[in-house]
């Protein structure tokens, strides 16, 4: 929430060119074929960050004990988010089939994701809060 | 402590020095965080000296208190409170959002604030790291562009500070506007543009002591509790209880604009001389249809969502922009300025809201300088040139310019409705108090009496020990349902009371034992920590000081407005009856172990271990 009123989850959104992983020097990462999603494998993962600069969201980030990558991994197939937004009624996240959509279109920074939604939901006023 | 991080974090302004303190464990046992804490921490260090510090002087105490409840319990909120300029007395006054919440996660159960910056500054909080940071540039500015320059700055100093740390979030934060920068005692602390810790006036004690605003990131967990299995089964039910609430969750308080107008006759009309309106233009569904962008808004972890997004999109009011209203800002800048459409509203709500104004305290000067322009007490000289006419929105904008820039009139004005009234009464050789609708010199919430209709009851404002404070009500007897004691638990827990509609009373209770592993029983606050807080919070009002103190004998009562019969509507010619509050305040005096004066007796205070509160109180016995 850059802008109050915006909010949004700014999570990975499973690339189809999977930028992160070409990009990780110690192969620490890969894809659950299953999922679609992104899979950290701690024990090689050295925290340097090149996955965040690759990534178009910038989305990574590294967890502040652990000094390991963080990327979500969709709970394996059964994100509890969803479950929990699904309970509360707002159906704001579901779960999609992969299809045809260019997945990496959603991969994007917040500021340009609120900054979308500020002008949404506000008009021209947005201007003023970026 | 479980539940607890077991430090505090204090700040001195005056040579910007930080530390860390502790709070005796028993302390917290007793009084359990937010209101009650604070009513504890307060005292302890001021109420020697309480009549003589002023509120707005650097010897006050500005404090930021969660509670245990903050962070786990659905909708949770953080405390804000010090020695108020409002009634002299402390007030807990608290705000929503996730300022409690980083706070904690921080690694802190509170921040206190002592001294005054010899510039603006704010404060930046990284977890265990806490600077002072120049704020001349954020100084001035208009709350939404406040919250913009901070998010920028402090996103700016996470990114360069920690490269690997992806895209931050941003800080947690509580900020004020113009209004409380230039001391306007009817200021808030703003959160999220729409957020107000309003009652007490807080944000001009920020102001006061040059501090533009707290910002703050935690990255560690909330503190450890007792029982995670049993805390995470309660927040579903809280859960399911709200989500059952389906017009609640679609409405929110949206609904009082014309509920509490038509139905119950309860809603300030013109400064309260009618409490009833049938305006159909004024119902919920207007709101919605006309003016909502946003269907549902809801701070970190709430199942309410009670928040709705209002913008004006073209036309005369384009660009503004607030939440639902919620039903106290529809009332005291809707009715209460003679306006009843969504749009003029939105309009002032949204200016209000920027300039860091109370919409409660600010409408109802805002009210009372409308009347006296009506009795033609002020004239449109006096008011530098304003038609200041019931119905006319950009008028009563231009003066709400003028309080929070301290313009004109709008200085006498920014005193708040009671003190303006004292300097406006000499200036004109006339009693203004009856114009007042205030209670130990807050404004009274949008809850009327005449009617009994409404929740509000006889004596929930004269006997509280925040005054007019809609939400802090009491009611006899002192152990029902009705009595202070339980808002003191709300405010110190701190708890949302629009989150837990389908939950038992005594849920709380439970709930305090899973985060903190202490029983504690309905029982156990009625004669502990809450009453004990009611003493001293009672005890801080009496004294008072240094340029207002109430007189029980007088100040225990309910506005004179409140006894003129209703002149309009469903409940025509109903007044409070002054002998049955007479009686009843006597009677609750009695319950609360005040003595014929009002005061705590000195046996009772011993009794509960509060004997320096008994020390600071024989000078006024």
């Amino acid at each position: 929430m850059l802008v109050p009123g915006t909010e949004f989850p700014h999570l990975c959104t499973q690339c189809e060119d999977y930028p992160c992983i070409k990009t990780c020097p110690f192969k620490a990462l890969d894809v659950n074929e299953a999922t679609s999603a992104v899979v950290v494998n701690i024990e090689k993962c050295t925290g340097c960050g090149k996955c965040i600069e690759a990534c178009p969201g910038k989305v990574p980030f590294v967890h502040p004990k652990t000094n390991k990558i963080l990327i979500c991994d969709l709970c394996s197939g059964d994100p509890q988010c969803v479950k929990v937004c699904q309970e509360g009624g707002w159906n704001c996240l579901r779960m999609v089939e992969r299809g045809d959509h260019e997945f990496k279109l959603f991969s994007r920074v917040p500021e340009e994701t609120a900054k979308a939604l500020a002008t949404k939901l506000y008009g021209e006023k947005a201007e003023e809060f970026f | 402590m479980l539940g607890y991080n077991g430090k505090f974090l204090e700040v001195n302004l005056s040579n910007s020095s930080f530390k860390d303190t502790a709070v005796p464990e028993d302390w917290v046992k007793d009084y359990i965080g937010g209101r009650a804490l604070a009513a504890r921490i307060i005292s302890d260090r001021l109420i020697y000296k309480w009549d003589t510090i002023n509120p707005l002087g650097p010897e006050n105490l500005l404090l930021f208190m969660p509670g245990p409840f903050t962070g786990y319990y659905p909708g949770g909120r953080t405390c804000v409170t010090g020695k108020s300029p409002q009634s002299n007395g402390m007030v807990g006054s608290t705000v929503g959002g996730e300022f409690g919440v980083e706070l904690r996660c921080a690694g802190y159960d509170g921040i206190i604030v002592s001294g005054k910056a010899e510039k603006p500054v704010y404060l930046f909080i990284k977890d265990s790291d806490v600077e002072l940071k120049d704020a001349t540039r954020i100084w001035g500015k208009d709350c939404k562009q406040t919250e913009a320059l901070l998010n920028k700055e402090c996103r700016q100093i996470l990114a360069e500070r920690y490269p690997r740390g992806g895209v931050w979030k941003q800080p947690a934060k509580l900020y004020i506007g113009p209004a409380g920068e230039r001391k306007v005692r009817p200021s808030v602390v703003v959160a999220k543009w729409t957020h107000a810790a309003g009652y007490g006036g807080y944000g001009a004690v920020m102001g006061s002591k040059n501090l533009k605003a707290i910002a703050v990131k935690g990255t560690g967990p909330l503190p450890e509790v007792a029982d995670m299995e049993k805390v995470t089964q309660m927040i579903d039910e809280v859960c399911k209880g709200a989500y059952k609430n389906v017009l609640w969750r679609r409405w929110g308080t949206g609904g009082g604009g014309y509920n509490f107008g038509a139905e119950t006759s309860s809603e300030p009309v013109r400064n309260w001389q009618e409490e009833w309106h049938d305006q159909k233009s004024y119902g919920v569904d207007q709101f919605e249809n006309r003016v909502w962008v946003k269907p549902a808004w809801s701070d970190f972890g709430c199942p309410t969502n009670c928040l709705k997004i209002s913008c004006i999109r073209s036309g005369k009011y384009k660009g503004a922009i607030t939440d639902n209203p919620d039903y106290e800002l529809q009332a005291f800048l809707g009715p209460n300025l003679g306006l009843f459409t969504p749009e003029e509203n939105v309009y002032l709500s949204s200016l209000i809201e920027d300039l860091g104004l109370c919409g409660i305290q600010g409408g109802s000067v805002l009210g009372f300088a409308g009347e006296l322009y009506q009795r033609g007490i002020l004239t449109q000289t006096d008011l530098g040139g304003i038609d200041l006419r019931w119905g006319d929105a950009e008028a009563f904008a231009t003066l709400a310019r003028k309080i929070a820039y301290r313009d004109g009139i709008g200085d006498i004005l920014a005193e708040g409705t009671y003190r303006a009234a004292l300097t406006l009464g000499k200036l004109k050789g006339k009693n203004l108090l009856p114009f007042t609708i205030t209670g130990k010199g807050i404004s009274i919430g949008a809850h009327g009496l005449r009617s009994g209709r409404d929740f509000s009851r006889e004596i929930g404002y004269a006997c509280s020990v925040q005054g007019g404070d809609h939400t802090s009500q009491t009611d006899l007897p002192l152990d029902g349902w009705g009595s202070e004691i339980w808002t003191i638990f709300n405010d110190s827990a701190v708890m949302c009371i629009f989150t837990s509609f389908n939950i038992s009373p005594t849920f709380r209770y439970d709930f305090y034992k899973a985060i903190t592993g202490q029983s504690l029983t309905r029982n156990g606050w009625l004669v502990g920590g809450g009453f004990k807080a009611l003493q001293i919070q009672r005890a801080l009002l009496l004294l008072g000081g240094p340029d207002l103190t109430w007189n029980a004998a007088v100040d225990d009562d309910n506005p004179e407005r409140f006894y003129e019969p209703l002149p309009t509507g469903p409940c025509k010619g109903q007044a409070v009856n002054r002998a049955s509050v007479k009686q009843k305040v006597s009677k609750y005096y009695e319950q609360a172990g005040w003595d014929q004066k009002g005061m705590p007796t000195s046996e009772l205070l011993r009794k509960l271990n509060l004997e320096y509160v008994d020390e600071s109180l024989h000078k006024i016995r």
